[in-house]
């Protein structure tokens, strides 16, 4: 049940992109169609699912301070949470790399439609935020496999959703200097004002 | 009606291309076709067949259908007034003073909501280019029946523009809109000013007078919460609320006629019935968003009732029907054409939805007592991505069927 709650929250009341606006840059760049959004938003939720628990492992049994009492004594008291940003960022950028060669392999037509976004979620805020969260926030292995996945869904539903509203714009007529990424940010911010009503329940 | 007709045809060659004041085209038009019907003709040739209903006739009839729940805002207000200061308990008393009252409060925020949102309008028209259209008389007379009587003015000027501006015009004006324009107002209201459109102190307009003893002005949906919270059954605690002023204020009759303090047009479900059947009547507003959107209360309602941990889950469902906002929302807000979903059986889905999230809302989230309009505003953002799916899905249902 405690998981489950935790699953709800980061959907909907923690969501990525409208509580702490984490990961604009793809979700900007990447929200012109919907298939295409999918493609990405799949290939987040993925990611975070599997960098998060390993980001936590990493964290466990190397960075955090006491936690290389397993190799000795003398390593007891060290303390490599310094290390976390370029450690994590490795972890994140080494299993991105692995995601775009398993696409390209058995999804040339979703690795054609990503092109250079792929990499791009190796550097999206996101990922990074989720890991640096759990280990701010002292998840369990099982909570931060959850926080993943779930973190991930929500920025699939911010992003689906935002490019529903993007194809849908195409018959609008928005003043010319804010055609492209000026309405998207506006866009943003409304959606936000939207996903407010789940700000402030306690689950 | 003759010399209107030749006063404004007199200065048409003033605004037409290459007149002096051709910028303001769109002000002319606006006004000409405001009191003459418009006497477009197309120049293509052969058969054309024409709807009767344009936009302008579709607006004012949502116009038309808010009227009950104007007038009865109007009455409403002043007879809360009189109510919470003691001064007369019947219903029917006092009935020119009460009116007299409501309209004071009410009719100066319909005037400023409708010169904020008719400038600004204007101000595009001119700039952009495009015609005054008539979605501003609806936007223009949605806004003050979401707002308390007690609201400041300025403020109402403020989030009507806010709205205009950015929920409509910078997405080209009306049609084009993502988010409905008057939710939009009321939200950024909400979160910009929320001493003044929430809390128990603003929904009775009780001016220099002292209330009576033991008065609270706590809503239905503050009083249902408090009862959930206290472990107190909540048809109790709300038949006990003011029973200083006289029984029963806040009973499933009375609320349901909308006796009761609250937003200005939104208190009485039976006027947003009248206004729904007249939308319903004419075509303007979809029935089954309507019908979808009080069922999933419903559903939602018993669901709570089956899962209840507190006495406010445990609230039997039709009270979701009368308490707050839900009717006028469900019948004004949710079935605005533009912002819903467009296709018949996204129609369905977006309604129940709105239901669904309302209760949920309302239930669970101790920040929002009403939840009708965040549910709204939230299903908007969706509707587009559910009409995609239903394209998508009935595409794919006739692909099936296709026989190459």
């Amino acid at each position: 049940m405690e998981l489950f709650n935790l699953g709800i929250r980061s959907i909907f009341i923690d969501n990525m992109i409208f509580a702490y606006f984490l990961g604009m840059c793809s979700y900007l760049a990447v929200s012109k169609k919907v298939t295409t959004a999918i493609g990405l938003g799949a290939a987040v939720i993925f990611v975070l699912t599997v960098t998060v628990p390993a980001n936590w492992l990493l964290n466990e049994y190397v960075l955090k301070e006491g936690a290389l009492s397993w190799a000795g004594d003398t390593f007891a008291t060290i303390d490599l949470s310094f290390l976390r940003f370029i450690m994590f960022i490795a972890i994140v950028a080494a299993i991105t790399q692995l995601v775009e060669m398993i696409v390209e392999k058995f999804a040339p037509a979703l690795y054609g439609a990503l092109g250079i976004f792929l990499p791009l979620i190796a550097v999206n805020c996101a990922i990074l935020g989720a890991a640096l969260f759990m280990a701010q926030r002292d998840y369990t292995l099982a909570e931060a496999t959850v926080y993943g996945f779930s973190s991930g869904i929500g920025w699939l539903l911010a992003i689906v959703a935002l490019a529903a509203i993007r194809e849908k714009l195409k018959y609008s007529n928005v003043p010319n200097g804010l055609k492209g990424l000026g309405i998207t940010m506006l866009l943003t911010g409304l959606m936000g004002i939207a996903f407010m009503s789940f700000m402030g329940i306690d689950l | 009606m003759k010399f209107l007709r030749d006063l404004l045809d007199k200065q048409k060659p003033l605004f037409h291309k290459g007149g002096k004041l051709e910028n303001l085209f769109y002000l002319y038009e606006a006004g000409e076709t405001f009191l003459f019907s418009p006497n477009h003709t197309n120049g293509i040739k052969g058969a054309q067949v024409k709807d009767a209903i344009d936009l302008k006739r579709m607006m004012i009839t949502v116009v038309i259908a808010m009227i009950p729940c104007l007038l009865f805002g109007i009455y409403n207000t002043g007879h809360q007034h009189f109510l919470a200061t003691g001064q007369t308990a019947g219903l029917w008393e006092d009935f020119g003073p009460k009116f007299l009252l409501g309209l004071q409060l009410v009719l100066p925020i319909v005037i400023v909501a409708y010169a904020a949102g008719g400038l600004v309008e204007a101000a595009f028209a001119v700039i952009r280019k495009h015609p005054i259209n008539e979605g501003f008389l609806v936007t223009g007379m949605l806004i003050p029946l979401v707002v308390p009587a007690t609201i400041p003015l300025w403020q109402v000027a403020l989030a009507t523009i806010f709205a205009v501006v950015i929920a409509k015009e910078v997405f080209g004006g009306t049609g084009m809109n993502v988010l409905n324009v008057a939710m939009t107002a009321r939200a950024f209201l909400y979160f910009a000013y929320p001493a003044q459109i929430s809390g128990d102190l603003v929904w009775t307009y009780l001016g220099d007078k002292a209330p009576v003893d033991g008065f609270s002005g706590a809503t239905a949906l503050a009083v249902a919460y408090n009862a959930g919270v206290d472990g107190q059954p909540v048809t109790q605690a709300l038949a006990e609320h003011n029973s200083v002023m006289g029984d029963g204020i806040y009973s499933f009759a009375n609320m349901f006629m909308g006796w009761i303090p609250g937003s200005i047009g939104e208190t009485s479900t039976l006027m947003c019935i009248i206004g729904a059947l007249i939308l319903i009547g004419t075509g303007v507003g979809s029935w089954k968003i309507i019908v979808s959107g009080f069922a999933g209360a419903y559903i939602m309602g018993v669901v709570m009732n089956l899962f209840a941990v507190n006495e406010y889950m445990a609230m039997s469902p039709e009270y979701h029907w009368v308490v707050g906002g839900l009717a006028f929302g469900m019948v004004f807000m949710a079935t605005d054409p533009v912002s819903a979903a467009q296709t018949e059986t996204g129609k369905w889905i977006y309604g129940l939805l709105i239901g669904f999230l309302t209760v949920i809302i309302r239930v669970t989230n101790p920040a929002y007592p009403e939840g009708i309009m965040l549910a709204v505003l939230f299903m908007n953002v969706f509707a587009p991505l559910i009409d995609y799916y239903v394209v998508k899905a009935n595409k794919n249902r006739r692909l099936q069927r296709a026989t190459v």
